[in-house]
């Protein structure tokens, strides 16, 4: 399977926010013998869609896939977008007898990172060290519209020196829902309040998920209310890199791999 | 155009047909007739004595008490160590059941036994039930001055005879006796399925039993 | 006029129930009883899962004939002496239900649980036309004490602890000593039993609902652990159904398959504890049962959606257990939705039933986080369902003008790739300088909702792309 071509959708977020998981996400594919190239890309169109703005979903989406339809597989370091690649955009071309055949061929090709990592190209471990223990948030759309649970607890059990304890409610939703967090704060609040004190309750010193906005605002909740553990994207460990600060740290913290 | 009218033009509207079409009209003749099995769990379908032991499993995990004996004879007895136990005066109320008018009440002499439905004075009743069920732990009574449905309800203690052979494995199988008895399309007034006393978890979420109906259900299956 | 809704003012009841200390502690009962029961009970049946697909395409089958079920229903209660009563409008529902209990002479009417009732406002009608509606649902009869409307569509009265359900039975029980102990739910519901079995003696007319209605033999079914509606429906002289028209079920073998999902998903029970079948009034050798019996049919919106985008959740049973397993249920309870069904179901099913325009809030209030669907006993796609709404309110422009703008500007860029990636490289740069070492911000113009009670994290600097583009 080694020379595949690989299109990576490094997703909005991770290009604007934390361009060192897209970084990780390609060494974890060309450590896999993947040939990975990044056509020009925004966003997936998901804000649009879920908001109810098809027409601008849809013309988003026929943009992605007209970039990255060529490739052998699409990859996407983020459960909730490579969900909208695989599962919604056949849904929003249904009945279009021109781009249903291409959504369709295009949906079936994109992958979640991980699980494209063990699924796909049967990685079934890294070479990884992190000294520590974590725990790892089922991020909502991986979970449950793409069956993402096993996979990244598989490889996180490889990678050298890192115990993983399993919070209560790991598969609850943080409250980050894209637009939900700021058109209901509050609520959202709430909601993340309790995951992160579920988070914390297991002594962990590194929280880890798949998708970066579950990251940012669990993150962000924590570095409001006083910390307590670090967070970062699980390809940042499973790629051992984790050099750069977690989310939401402090910039002079350097931290070393071990 | 009469509301009822009115319903059925919106449904047929909203579902594009007129209601005169042959293929749908055959699909719920069809179904109506043939009432086709669905998905039945494995788990009743043992062999007898598995059925009514799995039956009473169910019966105590939903707070209900059972006993089993070997001769419609004992069943008096049982009743009135059951009222004993709770410390109940030694009086029950019943229907006009064949099986139950048929009991040696006369064993047990200190056991006062009325006739007729409740009218919320009775602290005991006592039934005999069409049948139960093993997958659930559930009884099945019909209505009927054989065995009043008020029996069922208004007494703190209600007392259940059940054939051990009438314990099926699964609901269908009561329904397939129910039609054999009442007719195709038909039933009695109430069939009542009841798995243990009542009770209620409003408060709190506490559960406390005896919320309207019976406080205790003391099943006698009957070999 | 359909019971007033709170559900316009979603955000401030939600900020209300946020703050509730009591509610919150009452809302931490869902983990264990209701969340953690349901998934004992599901493992333990190996069926479970073909059980859910069995009865969604029971309903789905139903639903595609249900002029003709209906018809065979119609048959057969009126072949047994039973009165069948179509309602389009819960107007009409009312009225029926009024002429009904007149006929009867009727001056108390007791009640089973219905969400239909709440639904058409029932009680509230009945009282002002000097006509006395009873409760005795142990949950309804505390909320209706108080007032207010259910919380939770299994436990209306979920939201309440012990102490405030006291202070409500001492202030009403006004006969009761004033000094009596009411200090354990015990206490509390043998008061409530003493109460409520004078009613269901003394009632002319009993209500209540149906949680299916079976085409084969004309019979309506319900399901309680109390058996107040045993009691509600067979003491009085007349019993009276009132339902709608989607639930209908064709035989009993299909009963049977609906039977061994709705509790477990609803209290994560095997089996509640009466489940029972009515088919019309007394028989002739009947000792006990009502003389009369009849069965209100409510359409209120319900044929209508059949024929479109909604259709799906027709299937509805009832059973909770979508608002059980909701992170925004849980935290903010069943009253802030402000109607009569809360959590997902409710947040789908309202906008049909009042309007988008009122309810828009509901469907919105979501993080498509999936967990409704992925428990619904009839596999009803509700994410998608109020992602539907949400479509609909973009196309009436109900969206708040700052979101479509927002949209739109975000869409203009997102459609232009080298256009977004140059802005997005200036605009990340800038953003990391400004927050220094900090690596983060604790506050950003534009993003209060974010940052009033989190802090946003800074971007690492140049964006991927424009890395990528530098060294490839």
């Amino acid at each position: 399977m080694a020379g595949l071509r690989v299109g990576l959708f490094v997703t909005c977020l991770i290009d604007f926010f934390r361009p060192s998981v897209g970084f990780a996400a390609v060494k974890l594919l060309e450590d896999a013998g993947c040939v990975v190239e990044v056509p020009h890309q925004a966003c997936c169109g998901q804000p649009a869609f879920n908001s109810g703005d098809r027409a601008d979903a849809r013309a988003i989406a026929e943009q992605v896939i007209a970039a990255f339809e060529s490739f052998d597989y699409i990859v996407v370091p983020s459960g909730s977008c490579a969900g909208m690649l695989r599962a919604h955009y056949p849904e929003l071309f249904r009945g279009d007898p021109n781009w249903q055949p291409r959504a369709d061929a295009f949906a079936a090709k994109c992958f979640e990172l991980i699980s494209f990592l063990v699924d796909v190209m049967g990685v079934t471990a890294t070479n990884a060290k992190f000294a520590g223990t974590v725990t790892y948030h089922d991020s909502c759309s991986g979970l449950r519209e793409l069956g993402v649970k096993a996979q990244p607890r598989r490889l996180l059990a490889t990678v050298a020196d890192l115990s993983l304890t399993e919070m209560q409610d790991a598969d609850v939703c943080c409250g980050f829902g894209g637009t939900f967090c700021v058109k209901y704060p509050e609520i959202s609040n709430a909601i993340v309040a309790k995951k992160v004190a579920n988070a914390r309750a297991t002594g962990a010193g590194t929280l880890l998920a798949g998708d970066l906005g579950c990251l940012m605002n669990m993150a962000g909740k924590l570095a409001r209310d006083g910390g307590g553990i670090k967070v970062r994207h699980v390809a940042e460990v499973l790629a051992g890199m984790t050099d750069e600060p977690a989310i939401a740290a402090p910039r002079e913290q350097r931290e070393a791999a071990s | 155009m009469s509301a009822r009218d009115l319903v059925f033009a919106s449904i047929r509207s909203s579902l594009g047909v007129d209601g005169h079409e042959a293929p749908r009209r055959k699909e719920v003749t069809d179904r109506l007739r043939d009432h086709p099995t669905g998905v039945v769990p494995a788990r009743g379908h043992l062999a007898p004595d598995g059925r009514v032991a799995l039956f009473a499993d169910m019966v105590t995990a939903a707070a209900g008490s059972v006993t089993r004996v070997n001769a419609a004879a004992d069943v008096p007895k049982a009743i009135a160590e059951f009222l004993r136990r709770h410390n109940l005066p030694p009086t029950v109320r019943r229907g006009e059941d064949a099986r139950l008018a048929a009991l040696p009440w006369e064993h047990e002499k200190t056991l006062e036994v009325t006739l007729g439905p409740s009218d919320g004075h009775q602290l005991a009743s006592v039934s005999h039930a069409f049948g139960a069920v093993a997958e659930t732990g559930t009884l099945v009574l019909t209505s009927g001055a054989d065995n009043p449905t008020t029996l069922n309800f208004l007494p703190d203690n209600h007392i259940v005879l059940v054939d051990a052979k009438d314990i099926a494995a699964d609901f269908e199988s009561v329904f397939a006796r129910l039609r054999a008895r009442y007719g195709e399309r038909q039933l009695p007034r109430v069939v009542n399925m009841i798995t243990g006393p009542s009770r209620s978890a409003d408060i709190e979420q506490t559960l406390i039993l005896g919320a309207h109906g019976p406080r205790r259900l003391h099943i006698i299956i009957c070999d | 006029m359909t019971q007033a809704a709170t559900s316009p003012r979603f955000k401030e009841n939600a900020r209300a129930a946020l703050a509730d200390g009591e509610l919150q502690k009452s809302l931490k009962i869902l983990e264990t009883n209701f969340i953690g029961r349901r998934k004992q009970v599901a493992d333990k049946l190996p069926e479970f899962d073909a059980l859910r697909d069995a009865a969604r395409d029971i309903k789905n089958h139903t639903l595609a004939h249900l002029d003709l079920y209906l018809e065979e229903y119609e048959r057969r209660v009126t072949a047994q002496g039973g009165h069948v009563h179509y309602a389009v409008t819960a107007a009409d529902a009312r009225s029926i239900i009024l002429d009904i209990c007149r006929a009867a002479e009727a001056k108390l009417v007791t009640k089973g649980k219905s969400m239909i009732a709440e639904e058409v406002g029932l009680d509230d009608f009945l009282a002002v036309h000097s006509i006395t509606p009873v409760e005795t649902d142990l949950g309804e009869y505390i909320i209706q004490i108080r007032h207010e409307m259910p919380s939770h569509i299994i436990a209306p009265a979920l939201h309440l602890s012990k102490a405030q359900v006291a202070a409500d039975f001492r202030r009403v029980h006004k006969e009761l000593p004033p000094n009596r102990n009411l200090e354990e739910p015990e206490t509390l519901l043998a008061e409530a039993r003493a109460v409520l079995r004078e009613k269901f003696l003394a009632a002319d007319v009993g209500i209540t609902g149906a949680n299916f209605l079976v085409a084969e033999t004309g019979s309506s079914i319900i399901v309680t652990n109390e058996g107040n509606g045993d009691l509600t429906q067979t003491l009085p002289k007349v019993h009276i159904v009132l339902t709608s028209i989607e639930k209908l079920v064709p035989t009993l073998e299909d009963v049977a398959e609906f039977l061994r999902v709705l509790a477990r998903s609803a209290t994560g029970q095997e089996m509640s504890v009466y489940t029972t079948l009515s088919t019309g009034p007394q028989r002739p050798r009947d000792p006990d049962g009502p003389r009369e019996y009849h069965v209100v049919l409510l359409d209120n919106g319900r044929s209508a959606m059949l024929g479109g985008q909604f259709r799906d959740m027709l299937r509805c049973i009832r059973c909770g257990a979508c608002m059980n397993h909701c992170p925004v249920y849980q935290a903010i309870g069943g009253h802030a939705y402000g109607w009569v069904y809360p959590g997902p179901m409710g947040a789908v099913l309202t906008p049909s039933l009042i309007g988008i325009d009122k309810a828009g809030n509901l469907p919105n209030a979501s993080t498509f986080c999936g967990r409704c669907e992925e428990v619904c006993p009839v596999r009803i796609p509700l994410p998608k369902l109020m992602r539907f709404w949400r479509e609909r309110e973009f196309e009436r422009h109900l969206s708040p003008a700052t979101v479509r703008a927002g949209l739109s500007f975000w869409a203009f860029f997102a459609r232009r790739p080298w256009l977004y990636g140059f802005a997005t490289d200036l605009a990340a740069r800038v953003l990391a300088l400004m927050s220094g070492a900090r690596g983060r911000f604790r506050w950003l113009p534009l993003a209060r909702g974010w940052t009033d009670r989190r802090d946003f994290p800074a971007p690492q600097g140049a964006t991927f792309q424009a890395q990528w583009r530098r060294r490839h």
